[in-house]
């Protein structure tokens, strides 16, 4: 198999998760998103987790977050509302590390 | 609260620097709790990574001869990335090798070395509960006396943060304020799993043996670099930007890494791998400099990458080293004192007996030259240019040597006085 350029949901589905359905660890707080002009999340995440959809509002999924927390060091306008790391036993499970 | 019921010490996080410091307490009969919110320990851990051994021979002699490391390294490179080639300088040291040498150090995986690093603390008597979070600390007329992990209530003489970059435990306890962005690195890594054999033919190593490289000219211009790792059946490769540049650039951190792993001179060394995981990690990146002004209350202390221990000279990168020490520092501080109200000032005392703090403080300049913008984009081109140009031969008379370089430093947007310059700051650095 020759090496090739992954995309981020490709690379996300070689990891383990176990999703917290009921309780999402990280919360945006829509409307200062969508003021929001630099948007440093939709860059600096490395699960490319921030998108824009076609009208140019920011989406979200926390559920292949890596957990590393450079989303909420970058963001200046708090509309990551909250950010903890997942309750026990959910999020991502490093196999090798 | 029943007096029965609390441990000695309470440690956040069963990472190096937890699992360290609860070795050593447990070893000399502490009663000790370590809580981890991974399902086991280097669940949530990801590093680039090598350990530095004498660290964990500080921790216990010999105790690395039976620890789940993956390869002794023997190799150390450095690789300057221009736009279509490469340059590789290959340190090789056979006597990081030799019998009845302890080696300089091993590349590691977290999720295997962590959980043996945590069972050897339990095999001391240390009890170690996985996939549970802590949730709040507990603070009594100004001590910090247990922690809340949901609705259980746990008690310690000591709480000690083991809880990494992050550390919001230690953010709680008001002796760190939120993380600046320019004070760390995003680390992103795939973990390419090779057969053995091919990895010691592509990196001309003997049985055991493996290369740490670290490689400056892949970050597409952002304060950054990307490293390589030989592991015993894998490779890990990646890279770790400074995420405030990569922002105001636009430029996403996965795409950057993407294009180093497709890179001429990369992509061979992977080729016929296949991904296995892909991880990423902040790094505390400020060195001496970013250690928080206190690393201690009244029954808290934090260690490790919670209390910024990280070294970063470009050419090695120590953490996992330092998290040792720093929980042995910090278990020594403990068993040293009668009552809670000294261990803080008496962790500092073991911190510099240690070395850690003195080895931090010895390599602070090392950030000043690294701040140098041009050094991740224009510099490593140009060296690729320069030394494409001495190995071209061709049917013309060859141009001056020194006039081909002028030429080339200004193609690559520098000026002589610049690198004149960065060389005096280097000097100075150092």
């Amino acid at each position: 198999m020759s090496i090739q350029r992954m995309e981020a949901p490709e690379l996300l589905s070689l990891n383990k998760f176990n999703v917290d359905e009921e309780d999402p660890h990280i919360v945006l707080d829509k409307e200062i998103c969508r003021v929001c002009k630099e948007k440093p999340c939709l860059y600096v995440c490395p699960a490319v987790l921030y998108k824009l959809d076609k009208n140019g509002d920011l989406t979200f999924d926390y559920a292949g977050c890596l957990e590393c927390g450079t989303c909420r060091v970058m963001c200046k306008n708090k509309g990551i509302a909250r950010w903890v790391y997942p309750r026990g036993t959910f999020g991502v499970s490093f196999r090798q590390g | 609260m029943c007096e029965e019921e609390k441990f000695d010490a309470i440690i956040i996080g069963a990472g190096p620097a937890g699992a360290a410091c609860a070795y050593t307490l447990a070893r000399e009969g502490k009663e000790v709790l370590v809580i981890e919110r991974g399902n086991t320990p280097g669940n949530k851990n990801v590093t680039g990574g090598r350990l530095y051994t004498y660290a964990l021979e500080m921790l216990d002699k010999g105790l690395y001869e039976e620890a789940a490391l993956e390869r002794k390294v023997t190799h150390e490179q450095i690789m300057l990335l221009g736009r279509n080639s490469g340059i590789s300088i290959d340190y090789h040291d056979p006597s990081f090798n030799e019998k009845e040498k302890v080696p300089m150090s091993f590349t590691i995986l977290r999720a295997n070395f962590d959980e043996w690093l945590a069972s050897k603390a339990e095999e001391m008597g240390a009890m170690l509960a996985c996939g549970i979070k802590v949730d709040e600390l507990i603070e009594r007329e100004g001590k910090i006396i247990g922690v809340k992990a949901g609705e259980d209530e746990m008690y310690a003489d000591v709480i000690i943060a083991a809880d990494g970059v992050n550390s919001f435990m230690a953010q709680q306890a008001g002796l760190l304020k939120d993380i600046e962005a320019n004070s760390v690195g995003v680390g992103v890594k795939e973990v390419i799993e090779l057969p053995p054999q091919l990895i010691e033919e592509r990196f001309n190593l003997k049985d055991g043996e493996g290369a740490a490289r670290m490689i400056l000219g892949c970050t597409e211009g952002i304060h950054g670099g990307g490293f390589l790792y030989t592991n015993k059946e894998s490779i890990s490769l990646g890279c770790v930007f400074m995420p405030e540049e990569a922002a105001k650039h636009k430029k996403t951190i996965h795409k950057i890494f993407q294009e180093m792993k497709m890179h001429p001179s990369i992509s061979p060394l992977i080729e016929g791998g296949k991904t296995v995981e892909y991880g990423a990690h902040l790094v505390p990146e400020a060195g001496f400099r970013g250690i928080p002004k206190k690393l201690y209350r009244d029954g808290f202390l934090m260690v490790g990458d919670a209390a910024g221990f990280v070294i970063n000279t470009g050419y090695s990168i120590r953490g996992i080293d330092l998290a040792i020490l720093s929980g042995t520092a910090a278990a020594r501080a403990i068993l040293a004192s009668d009552n809670t109200s000294d261990t803080g000032s008496k962790y500092i005392k073991e911190l510099n007996n240690i070395k850690l703090l003195p080895t931090m403080k010895a390599v602070e300049g090392f950030g000043d030259i690294m701040e140098t913008q041009w050094m991740y984009d224009k510099l490593p081109n140009l060296a690729n240019d320069v030394f494409g140009s001495l190995f071209a031969v061709n049917e013309e008379v060859p141009g001056s040597i020194k006039k081909d370089v002028m030429s080339l430093i200004k193609a690559n947007g520098l000026s002589v006085w610049q690198l004149i310059k960065f060389g005096l700051k280097g000097v100075r650095s150092i």
